[in-house]
């Protein structure tokens, strides 16, 4: 992957967005530090993401995946809280936190003692958005969270988490291939290609100004899909 | 708040395990009553039993290792202190243990041991020398009456005990002395020896004179017209540092047993299967069959059972201690990872029985319970690295970059997400090597340390099927048990989650 150079805007949701394989979900990974850049640095809130202080930070960022990463063998609150706990939260904050989230993610109390396998994937979905906002990340991270749902489902989640975004003034930055996705969720929107970022914008700088033939030929494509 | 609770409680009960299991171990060492060894044929045993009683008689507390092995393990248990006094025979000490090919007189047998800081008893009044033996219509047919008119048959076929086969005065030189040359020459055992002898698979076997089966199968004892087998005079070994009353009462067995009364004690212990009850018969000729010194049979088993249980639990909870966490290190791949697998998986194609053998003569094993335990914990540990490795790398890896992404230290990625979402494969784990160290455990009675193992031994020492089963009927339904028990335990430890 070449060098990349991204800075996103607090409180505000960037979408990346690219053909598979365009290096989308491995600039996340490479947040979070499931990857180390072969060279380079990456900063967060001023300082150099280091392998010593990555737990540090990974505290402080939401990471939510496409099949949800809940782990089975505990229940939904037990993900929820799991972090939480681990810091050694105060009780009653985590139990006010916990039907807070509940609430701005319209997910029932009553099914927080249910296990993965328990819930639908819609549900899932939820409780790891749920696990990912717990601590109040300052950046959330999403990767294509709403992939391997029906597009029902899909459309009920997207519209809350434009809701949940604006309410919390969540600094986010998600991945999808989903033009439709990332105009209607993204303040701003990155296409890449190839490790690179392409063009930098909104959907409407991207249709009208399109840096290059690809940016044009990506848009054409998804329209297409989209509107036929 | 509640699952912190039932973890910090389920660290406490295998907290208690182990020190509950420690107890039970340094408890078994620390009484030391005088240890009695014997060797793996009925007359020993007797012997042994005898002895055991004199001491008792005596107000010496005393314990009697049966059937510990042969000559060389009895030596060697002796000389290094694990136990402190044996029936031995004089030929076997000259031949076996000194390594001599001269005539040595009493005096002098004496004096070799003494260097060594062993001492021996005058003789107890019975010469049991090697002989061979034949049925008698087969020997009287073939016109053959002592050891040299079997050279004129070579085609005669010869089923003889491994020791006899082994030792310096046994077959080898035996077979230069006469010169025989026979065909066909098989190792058997002895008690086995004598079905196979009557049944006539075989036509020459080796005995002791005063062996209770050739009067009870009336066989033909073949003259050693040529001398060869030189004298077995029967004494007690015992070590110097035993203390002066106990030396006495071993002392007072001698020249009490002479080669009749010999044969009756070995006649009444193979009838009624019981040592002890043939030891009640030295001290009082009219003892009727139920004596107060034998023990009743639900207290034997009893016994028989809590050491086996010992045995495979102990050696359990050290394979779970350390396979465990090997199989940690193997699941992180690499090196170190074939390594350890590698190791575990050859453990476990040594036989069983080998290694216990190459156990043995190390120091620090030896015959005990030690040994026993180290062999079933080397066995026990495959199945619990194995699974557990392989357990924890099929969790996918989505959800190990999930407990990653979180920031988890890898401590807690380790105990609250990576060990529990395995745990059913490393709970099977667990249970296979439980079962194995039921069925295995039966094989330390070899080694003298007890268990289900010793009715078996016992039982094919005298060729007979009920005491055999005594100890497999309550082995068998011990395996049973404790698969059934570990079924329950998966629905303890096993969460929820992960059985839906």
């Amino acid at each position: 992957m070449p060098a990349i150079d991204l800075s996103v805007e607090r409180g505000k949701t960037t979408v990346l967005i690219g053909p598979s394989g365009c290096g989308k979900s491995t600039l996340l990974r490479l947040i979070i530090g499931l990857l180390e850049p072969d060279s380079g640095e990456i900063q967060f809130g001023g300082t150099q993401l280091r392998a010593d202080k990555i737990d540090i930070v990974r505290q402080r960022v939401g990471y939510v995946i496409q099949e949800g990463g809940l782990f089975p063998h505990l229940t939904a609150r037990g993900n929820i809280l799991l972090m939480a706990r681990h810091l050694g939260r105060d009780q009653n904050e985590m139990r006010a936190r916990l039907s807070e989230l509940c609430s701005l993610t319209r997910f029932p109390e009553s099914l927080l003692d249910r296990y993965p396998l328990e819930l639908s994937g819609g549900q899932r979905q939820r409780v790891s958005l749920m696990r990912a906002l717990m601590l109040s990340p300052e950046l959330l991270l999403l990767d294509e969270p709403l992939g391997a749902l029906d597009p029902l489902v899909r459309a009920a989640l997207q519209k809350d988490l434009k809701e949940i975004f604006s309410r919390l003034r969540q600094t986010a930055l998600l991945v999808t291939h989903d033009l439709a996705e990332a105009a209607y969720l993204g303040d701003e929107i990155v296409l890449m290609n190839e490790g690179r970022i392409i063009q930098q914008g909104s959907l409407v700088d991207l249709q009208q100004s399109p840096a290059s033939e690809f940016v044009s030929e990506f848009i054409n494509a998804q329209r297409v899909l989209t509107f036929q | 708040m509640n699952r912190r609770v039932r973890r910090g409680h389920r660290e406490f009960l295998i907290v208690s395990a182990i020190s509950a299991f420690s107890a039970v171990i340094i408890n078994g060492v620390a009484a030391e009553p005088v240890r009695i060894g014997s060797k793996k044929f009925t007359e020993s045993y007797v012997l042994g039993e005898i002895a055991k009683r004199s001491l008792s008689g005596a107000g010496i507390p005393a314990e009697h290792r049966q059937g510990m092995g042969g000559t060389i393990i009895l030596w060697e248990a002796l000389r290094s202190g694990q136990i402190d006094a044996y029936p031995e025979y004089t030929g076997t000490i000259v031949q076996e243990i000194l390594k001599r090919h001269d005539e040595l007189t009493f005096e002098q047998i004496a004096n070799e041991l003494g260097k060594a800081g062993i001492g021996m008893t005058e003789p107890l009044g019975f010469n049991n020398s090697y002989a061979l033996v034949m049925q008698r219509e087969r020997a009287s047919a073939l016109g053959i009456r002592a050891i040299s008119d079997l050279k004129k048959h070579p085609e005669l076929k010869f089923g003889l005990t491994h020791e006899f086969l082994g030792r310096q005065d046994g077959w080898r030189p035996l077979a230069d002395h006469y010169r025989l040359n026979p065909q066909s020459v098989i190792g058997i055992d002895h008690a086995l020896g004598y079905s196979v002898l009557r049944s006539g698979q075989i036509d020459v076997k080796d005995a002791y004179s005063t062996d209770a089966k050739i009067e009870e199968y009336d066989l033909t004892v073949l003259e050693d017209d040529q001398k060869f087998f030189p004298r077995y005079e029967a004494v007690f070994l015992f070590r110097h540092a035993l203390p002066e009353p106990a030396i006495e009462a071993l002392r007072k067995l001698e020249g009490t047993v002479d080669e009749a009364k010999m044969t009756r004690l070995n006649a009444e212990a193979e009838r009624t299967k019981n040592y002890a009850q043939a030891a009640n018969l030295y001290f009082d000729p009219n003892a009727r069959s139920t004596s107060p010194f034998g023990e009743s049979f639900p207290r034997e088993l009893a016994r028989w059972t809590v050491r086996h249980l010992e045995l495979a639990g102990f050696s359990l909870l050290l394979s779970v201690l350390v396979g465990i966490p090997l199989g940690i290190w193997a699941s992180r791949g690499g090196a170190v990872g074939h390594v350890i697998l590698g190791f575990a998986g050859i453990v476990q194609t040594i036989p069983s029985l080998a290694l216990l053998a190459l156990l043995v003569p190390l120091p620090f094993f030896g015959i005990s319970v030690r040994t026993a335990i180290v062999a079933l914990f080397l066995y026990g540990l495959l199945p619990i690295v194995r699974n557990t490795a392989t357990g924890l790398q099929d969790i996918p890896r989505t959800l190990r970059e999930s407990a990653v992404a979180l920031g988890l230290s890898p401590r807690a990625r380790l105990w609250q997400i990576y060990l529990p979402m395995a745990s059913r494969p490393i709970l099977a784990g667990i249970k296979t090597s439980a079962v194995i160290n039921i069925g295995t455990a039966t094989l330390a009675a070899l080694i003298g340390a007890g268990g289900l193992g010793e009715p078996i031994l016992s039982g094919l020492n005298l060729n007979d099927h009920a005491t055999i089963l005594q100890g497999a009927i309550p082995a068998a339904m011990l395996a049973l048990l404790v698969q059934s028990l570990f079924d329950l335990l998966d629905r303890v430890l096993i969460p929820k989650g992960l059985r839906l």
